[in-house]
């Protein structure tokens, strides 16, 4: 019943890293990617960790994947913050689509 | 004080790392050594740990914290279906735009938390943040590009909440 | 449904790897490499599930610390460069 449950979360969680790729590949431009990609793979990552504590159940190798889970829960968003910062700093252009850029707005200013 | 509350949590980080207490009898020789060099570690790094350690003995904290969790995770999962229903779309229905708001929140700590539950639910995503409690958005679809109604759209979900756990 | 799941991380993979070739900016390349870390813990707790060996998740937490150590010390380093590659 355990393999059942935790297999179940696996797979969802696999198809959430896949639907992240293909925003990675389809999406126009670095910020649209950055935030398709670390939504979904963050929580599909977070999902097969989770369906693997429940197979393992709490042994030593269930708490390493709980901790492992819940750090890449905390430090996945951190690095997509750090890089779309740096992004923007280093000039990457906005998609043409886009509505508005108060940051660029902002900087120009000062 | 301080180190106190770090060698705590550096002993339940070990623990659960080693996890001593499979099979019934517990090694009482990893616990020791997880004593020993948290301590050590404690003693070093203590001073640089955090601004306010009088904020961890406060139990409401915790438990304001316990309910944040499914609010969270729940928004999450929202976010997840709506990336993926417009990556799968063959139009691509997105209207980017990076907008600004405004918090109120103060201590470091809480706006790390902010930064961190915006980036990972729907649509939105965290740019910069500055000193005085502005941070810059990047929303995949713009409703409003003013200050105020941005502000009461993305914000003040999480807002509440983290006022009580944080400040 | 193990054959499912190694297609999905080998296509996730391939998926990462040509944003690296064909990204238009260093940033772009940044991003593919944060996301393929990500995904290779994946793999790595999936392996750990097969095989019944215990290794696999240290590997898994071990890579997901250098993968953010190393990211942010790349975003560091793409602040101070211009826009061209």
């Amino acid at each position: 019943m355990n393999e059942f449950i935790g297999f179940t979360f696996i797979i969802i969680g696999a198809l959430f890293d896949l639907f992240g790729c293909i925003g990675l590949i389809r999406l126009p431009d670095l910020y649209n990617r950055l935030q398709a990609a670390t939504k979904c793979v963050t929580l599909g990552t977070c999902g097969i960790l989770l369906g693997s504590l429940i197979i393992f159940g709490l042994t030593a190798a269930g708490m390493k994947a709980f901790l492992c889970a819940l750090f890449i829960l905390i430090t996945s968003p951190t690095s997509a913050h750090a890089l779309a910062r740096a992004s923007h700093i280093a000039g990457v252009k906005l998609w043409e689509g886009s509505v508005v850029d108060k940051l660029k707005e902002d900087t120009e200013k000062k | 004080m301080r180190k106190g509350i770090l060698f705590l949590l550096l002993l339940i980080v070990w623990i659960l790392l080693v996890w001593p207490f499979s099979g019934g009898a517990v090694d009482y020789q990893s616990i020791v050594a997880g004593v020993v060099v948290s301590f050590f570690a404690s003693l070093v790094f203590g001073e640089l740990f955090t601004e306010s350690p009088h904020k961890f003995l406060g139990v409401k904290r915790y438990l304001w914290a316990i309910l944040y969790i499914p609010i969270f995770l729940w928004s999450c999962l929202l976010a997840n279906l709506d990336v993926a229903y417009r990556v799968l779309h063959p139009l691509l229905p997105i209207k980017p735009g990076i907008v600004k708001v405004k918090t109120r929140l103060k201590s470091k700590s809480a706006i790390t938390a902010l930064a961190n539950s915006i980036t990972l639910t729907p649509g939105t995503m965290t740019v910069e943040v500055l000193d005085d409690g502005y941070l810059y958005i990047h929303w995949i679809w713009v409703k409003e590009a003013d200050v105020e109604k941005a502000t009461l759209i993305i914000v003040r979900r999480f807002e509440n909440l983290l006022e009580r756990i944080f400040e | 449904m193990i054959g499912f799941l190694i297609i999905v991380f080998i296509s996730c993979s391939f998926m990462c790897l040509y944003r690296i070739a064909r990204g238009p900016t260093a940033s772009d390349r940044a991003v593919a490499m944060d996301i393929l870390g990500i995904i290779v813990v994946g793999f790595c707790v999936v392996m750990s599930i097969l095989t019944r060996k215990e290794f696999y998740l240290t590997t898994a937490i071990v890579w997901a610390l250098l993968n953010f150590v190393g990211i942010l010390a790349l975003s560091k380093f793409l602040e101070g460069r211009g826009f061209e590659d």
